[in-house]
C-alpha cells in the first residue's frame, strides 16, 4: 500500500465576522469544520457540493491560499506546518499545482501564451531560454496545441483551447498533484468531454493526482478513484467512486444522485424515484444542531437533531449519519 | 455559469473560433478607424502643435522673448486698427511680442507637464500598487499620507514653499509634485484591488511568485491603461497650476516667459490691452480642454472591450 | 391533441454589426401547444437565445433584427404588431424568464412592488386587488410567508427564492406562453430540482405553455415534452424527448449525448467531437456541422439538406436520411 501523497488531517477553517468600528467578533462562519481525506498518487479525489459546502476552501488550503484554523497538511508523510517558508516555495509549491475554473480570468491578458506557461519555470528554476522555450513548445503539444500558438495572446482562443493552457502552465514543473476547482463547467457541452479526456491520458502519462472539485456527479463519477461529498463544512460520505455511485449510503447522497439523474421518460415512473429536498442549505454561520442535514432530510429521526453523528466505516466506505450508528 | 448577453457570446465565438492569425490586422483597420473620429483628432492636433511650438520656438518665433522695444508697446494684434504685420498678436508694456513669448512660454508648460507627470505617477503609482495589493498596515499607513496630501490644498504649500525656496523653474516643479502624486495613488489602488482578486493572480502566488514580482510582472501592466487616462487629464491640471503659480507670482520667475505670468502682467490692463492676457490666457484653456478630451476619449476606447491600444 | 398555441416559421434573426452580418438564427421553424414544455438545446453560440429573445421581440437594438420568417401567437403574427401592441402582449399573453436572478430583479424595489408593476401594467384591479394578486402569484410559486416576503429585498434571498420570485413575476398576469432562458444554470442541483417540479406544477395548474432553453439534456430529459436540437443558428433534429434519446437521428445529436458523461453508468471513454463551431459570419455552403461529422457524406459540404419528417413528429436535417 503506497504512502499517500497528501492527506488532510481535521482541517477546519473559521471566518471571524466582526461588526462595528472596533470590529467585535460575534459570530464565526464554519466554511471548513473537520475535514479529512487521503490522496494517493496517480488517482483523482473528488470533493463534491454545492455551493456553501466548503470545497473551494478546502481546496484553497492545499494550495496555501487560505490559513487553516485548525488541523494539517501532510505531504508525503510531512507535516506542512513542519516545512520552512523556503521548504514550501522549493519543496512544495512546484509539486502542488491547480488549474482554474474561469478559463477568462484565469491568466494575465498582457501576456503571450508562451510566457504564461513559461512562468513557473522562469519563477522556480535556473534554466536557460533555450531550455524553457523547448519545454513550452513540449508542453504545448502535449495538450493538443501547436507551437504556432505560443505567440498570441489568450483572448485569442476559445475557452476550450484556454483550459489547455491552463493544464500546459499546470504541469510545467513536473507536479505530483494537480488541483482542479470545477475545471470544465464553464465551457460548452462538447468541449468538457475534449478537456476531460485530455486530463485521464494526462493523468496516466505522468502518474498525476488530481483533487478535483465539483459539483456536477456526472463530470465527477467519470474522472475519480474517490469522492468525498460535502455539506456545510463537513464530509458526509467518502469511499471509492464506483461504490459511492453504485450504493450511495447517505440520504444527502442519494439526493444529488437523484437531482442530477437523466430521468429519461421511458423509465414511466421515474417521479416516484425522485428525491426533492425542502429547502435550501442553512448558512454556515449557524449550522443546525446534530446532523447539519436532518433540517432537509427526508428521512430524519430524533436522534439526528441532538447529536453529531460520527464519520464511521460501512463496508469500504466512511459515512456520517446516524442510520448507520 | 457565464451568464452573458446573447450578443457578447456572440461576438466572443466570433473572435474565438480560430486562433486568430489575422489579428494584428484587423488592429490596424480598426486603429485607423477610430482615428476618424472628431473628438480624437482635434485635441491630438492642438497637443501635437503644442509639442511642435514647444520645440520649434527658438525657430518660428519672429522676436526674441525678452527682446523689448518700447517705442512698440501695447500694439494691438495685426487685425485691428494700430497694429502691425511685424507684431502680429500684439506686443506687452514693454514692447515685448506677445506672439513669440506664447510659443516660448509652451516650452515651460510642456517640459514642467512632462517633468510633473513623470514623477507624480510614478510616486503615486508605486505607492498605490504596493497599498493596494499587500493590503493591511502598509495599506493603512499610505492610504492616511495619500488622505492628508489629497486635504491640504496645494495651492497653500506651494506658496509656501516658493517663499521659502524663492520661484523658480525647481521650485514649482517640487511645488506641483509635492502633492500631486495623491490621486494617483488613491485611484491606482482602487484598480488595483480589483486586479487582486483576479483568478490568474492566484495562479502566479500558486506557481510561487513573489509578492514584489506579482506587482511588477502582473499588476502593474494591467493598470497601465487607468494610468494612461489619468496622466492625460494632469496635462490640462498641471499647466493650469502652473498658471496660477505664475499668475500669482510665485511661479517661473518674470524673465522667462509663461503663460500664467503674461495673464497675470496683463491683468491690469484687460479694459486698454486685452490681448496681452487674452492670448496666453487662450493657449492655456486649449491645452486644458484639450488634454480633458483626450483622456475622456482614451478612457472610452480603453474599455474592457478593445484589450491594448 | 390540444391546440397549437405558438407557431414559429422560418425565423431569420441577424445581428449587423462593424464586421458584418451576423446570422445568428437563420431559418428555425417549430411550434409549441398548450401545456407542453418545448425545449431548444444547444451550445452557446447555437441561437438559442436568440430565438427565444426574437419571439418576445427583446432584441438589442439596432444591432438586432428579425429578418425573416413568421412567430404566430394563437393567430396574430407578431411580426405584424406594432411596438404598443407588443408592449401590450408581453407580460400578458407572453412572459420570460432569464438566466440570473441576481440581475433579473431590481435591488432598490421590495418584492411587493416588483411584481406589483407587472399587475399593474397589464391588469386594470384596484389597489387591494393588485396586492391579491401579488400575493396569489409568490403562492403559485411556493414561496413561504408571501406577506412577509412581499416586503423584502432581492438581497435578503437566496438564489433559489429569487429564481422563484422571478417565477412570480412572469406568471403574474397568467400568460399563455413562458419563455425560460436557463433558468437553472446558476441553481445548485439540489435547488435545481426544486425548481423544475415547481415548474411542472405550475404547467399543471395553468395549463401554460413553456419554452425551455437550456445545455444540459439532464434538464431536458426532465422537463420538456419535445425538444429542438439547434447548431449553428438551424434546428438539426425535433422529437419528443423519449424519441431522442431513445434513437437520435442526427449526427450532432448523437455526439452531443454521446460527450456528456453519464451518471447511471460508467463510461470507459466519452466521444468528443472534434473542432469547434462555425463563425456565424461567413459560413461554408453545405451542412453546417460538416467539418465536425465523423459521418459525412460528399453532399454535405456542398447543399445544405432541407428538413424532412421521418414519422410521427420526428424530423431532421440531415442527408443521410433520405
Amino acid at each position: 500500500m503506497a504512502e499517500a501523497l497528501l492527506e488532510g488531517r481535521d482541517l477546519t477553517k473559521h471566518y471571524p465576522v466582526t461588526r462595528g468600528l472596533l470590529q467585535r467578533i460575534v459570530g464565526w462562519v464554519r466554511a471548513v469544520d473537520g475535514v479529512s481525506f487521503t490522496i494517493e498518487q496517480g488517482k483523482t479525489l473528488s470533493l463534491v457540493g454545492e455551493s456553501g459546502a466548503g470545497k473551494t476552501t478546502t481546496a484553497k488550503a492545499v494550495l496555501l491560499l487560505e490559513k487553516l484554523t485548525s488541523g494539517s497538511i501532510l505531504f508525503q508523510g510531512k507535516d506542512l506546518s513542519q516545512f520552512t517558508r523556503s521548504q514550501l516555495k522549493s519543496e512544495y509549491r512546484p509539486r502542488v499545482q491547480s488549474v482554474q475554473q474561469n478559463p477568462w480570468s484565469s491568466m494575465n491578458p498582457r501576456m503571450r501564451v508562451r510566457d504564461i506557461i513559461a512562468e513557473p519555470l522562469v519563477v522556480n528554476t535556473k534554466q536557460s531560454k533555450k531550455e524553457i522555450r523547448s519545454r513550452v513548445l513540449e508542453l504545448l503539444e502535449q495538450v493538443g496545441l501547436r507551437s504556432d500558438h505560443a505567440d498570441h495572446y489568450p483572448h485569442e482562443f476559445s475557452g476550450g483551447q484556454r483550459q489547455r493552457i491552463a493544464v500546459a502552465r499546470a504541469l510545467a514543473l513536473h507536479p505530483s498533484l494537480v488541483v482542479l476547482d470545477e475545471p470544465v463547467s464553464a465551457l460548452d457541452v462538447s468541449i468538457r468531454a475534449q478537456i476531460m479526456n485530455l486530463l485521464k491520458d494526462l493523468q496516466v502519462k505522468h502518474n498525476l493526482s488530481y483533487l478535483v472539485i465539483a459539483h456536477n456527479l456526472a463530470t465527477v463519477r467519470y474522472m475519480s478513484h474517490s469522492v468525498a461529498i460535502m455539506y456545510l463544512g463537513q464530509i458526509v460520505e467518502y469511499g471509492e467512486a464506483e461504490e459511492l455511485f453504485e450504493r450511495p449510503l447517505h440520504p444527502y447522497t442519494r439526493a444529488l444522485i437523484s437531482a442530477s439523474l437523466l430521468t429519461l421518460p421511458e423509465e414511466g415512473d421515474q417521479e416516484a424515484k425522485q428525491i426533492i429536498l425542502s429547502g435550501e442549505m442553512p448558512s454556515p454561520l449557524n449550522p443546525p444542531p446534530g446532523c447539519r442535514f436532518h433540517t432537509r432530510c427526508t428521512e430524519a429521526r430524533d436522534r439526528c437533531s441532538e447529536a453529531v453523528p460520527e464519520l464511521r466505516a460501512v463496508g469500504q466506505q466512511r459515512v456520517r449519519c446516524h442510520h448507520y450508528d | 455559469m457565464a451568464g452573458e448577453s446573447p450578443v457578447s457570446e456572440l461576438q466572443k465565438k466570433m473572435d474565438n473560433t480560430k486562433v486568430n492569425t489575422t489579428a494584428k490586422v484587423n488592429g490596424n483597420i480598426h486603429r485607423v478607424r477610430i482615428t476618424m473620429q472628431l473628438t480624437f483628432i482635434i485635441p491630438v492636433v492642438v497637443l501635437a502643435l503644442l509639442v511642435l511650438v514647444a520645440i520649434f520656438a527658438p525657430l518660428i518665433a519672429p522676436h526674441p522673448p525678452a527682446k523689448t522695444s518700447l517705442p512698440h508697446r501695447l500694439l494691438p494684434p495685426f487685425f485691428i486698427d494700430g497694429g502691425s504685420p511685424t507684431y502680429l498678436l500684439g506686443t506687452d508694456r514693454v514692447g515685448r511680442d506677445i506672439l513669440s513669448r506664447v510659443f516660448y512660454g509652451a516650452r515651460i508648460s510642456l517640459s514642467i507637464s512632462l517633468i510633473v507627470i513623470f514623477i507624480t505617477s510614478s510616486i503615486g503609482t508605486i505607492l498605490g500598487i504596493v497599498a493596494g495589493y499587500l493590503g493591511g498596515r502598509t495599506d493603512t499607513v499610505l492610504m492616511r499620507v495619500t488622505d492628508v496630501s489629497l486635504a491640504i490644498p496645494q495651492i497653500f504649500i506651494a506658496l509656501l514653499l516658493a517663499v521659502v525656496l524663492g520661484p523658480s523653474f525647481k521650485t514649482v516643479v517640487l511645488a506641483i509634485s509635492i502633492l500631486g502624486w495623491a490621486p494617483y495613488s488613491r485611484l491606482i489602488r482602487g484598480e488595483v484591488l480589483k486586479l487582486r482578486e483576479a483568478d490568474f493572480i492566484a495562479q502566479a502566488r500558486i506557481i510561487g511568485s513573489s509578492s514584489l514580482r506579482i506587482m511588477i510582472k502582473h499588476i502593474f501592466p494591467n493598470v497601465v491603461n487607468p494610468l494612461i487616462v489619468i496622466a492625460t487629464m494632469s496635462v490640462g491640471l498641471v499647466i493650469l497650476m502652473e498658471s496660477v503659480l505664475s499668475y500669482l507670482g510665485a511661479g517661473i520667475p518674470p524673465t522667462t516667459p509663461s503663460w500664467g505670468s503674461m495673464v497675470s502682467d496683463g491683468k491690469n490692463l484687460i479694459d486698454r490691452a486685452w490681448w496681452i492676457s487674452f492670448f496666453p490666457g487662450l493657449a492655456i484653456g486649449l491645452v486644458v480642454l484639450s488634454g480633458n478630451f483626450l483622456g475622456d476619449w482614451i478612457r472610452d476606447k480603453l474599455d474592457p472591450r478593445l484589450r491594448q491600444l | 391533441m390540444s391546440k397549437i398555441i405558438l407557431q414559429v416559421e422560418d425565423l431569420r434573426t441577424s445581428f449587423f454589426t462593424r464586421k458584418g452580418e451576423v446570422k445568428a438564427v437563420d431559418g428555425v421553424s417549430f411550434h409549441v401547444h398548450e401545456g407542453e414544455t418545448f425545449g431548444i438545446v444547444g451550445e452557446s453560440g447555437c441561437g438559442k437565445t436568440v430565438t427565444g429573445l426574437s419571439i418576445i421581440r427583446l432584441l438589442p437594438e439596432p444591432a438586432g433584427r428579425i429578418v425573416g420568417g413568421k412567430i404566430i401567437l394563437e393567430g396574430t403574427n407578431l411580426l405584424e404588431l406594432s411596438k404598443k401592441e407588443m408592449r401590450a402582449i408581453r407580460g400578458r399573453m407572453i412572459s420570460m424568464i432569464l438566466q440570473d436572478p441576481m440581475t433579473s430583479l431590481n435591488p432598490v424595489y421590495t418584492i411587493g412592488d416588483q411584481i406589483a408593476e407587472s399587475v399593474r401594467l397589464h391588469q386594470g384591479l384596484p389597489e387591494n386587488g393588485v396586492e391579491q394578486e401579488v400575493i396569489s402569484a409568490l403562492r403559485l410559486v411556493k414561496i413561504p410567508s408571501p406577506e412577509m416576503i412581499l416586503r423584502q429585498h432581492p438581497f435578503e434571498l437566496s438564489g433559489g427564492m429569487r429564481q422563484r420570485v422571478v417565477g412570480a413575476i412572469a406568471m403574474s398576469c397568467h400568460p399563455h406562453l413562458l419563455i425560460a432562458d436557463e433558468p437553472t444554470t446558476a441553481l445548485d442541483a439540489t435547488i435545481q430540482a426544486q425548481y423544475l417540479a415547481l415548474f411542472k406544477e405550475v404547467q399543471q395548474k395553468t395549463n401554460v405553455a413553456i419554452i425551455f432553453i437550456t445545455h444540459d439534456f439532464g434538464v431536458v430529459a426532465n422537463m420538456c415534452h419535445r425538444v429542438g436540437v439547434m447548431y449553428a443558428g438551424k434546428i438539426v433534429e425535433t422529437a419528443t424527448t423519449r424519441k431522442l434519446f431513445k434513437a437520435p437521428k442526427h449526427p450532432y445529436t448523437t455526439a452531443l449525448i454521446n460527450s456528456v458523461p453519464r451518471l447511471d453508468r460508467k463510461d470507459n471513454r466519452l466521444y468528443s467531437i472534434e473542432g469547434q463551431p462555425p463563425s456565424m459570419m461567413n459560413l461554408p455552403p453545405g451542412c453546417r456541422f460538416f467539418p465536425r461529422c465523423s459521418v459525412a457524406l460528399e453532399v454535405c459540404g456542398e447543399q445544405e439538406p432541407p428538413e424532412m419528417e421521418i414519422g410521427n413528429g420526428h424530423s431532421i436535417s440531415c442527408w443521410r436520411v433520405k
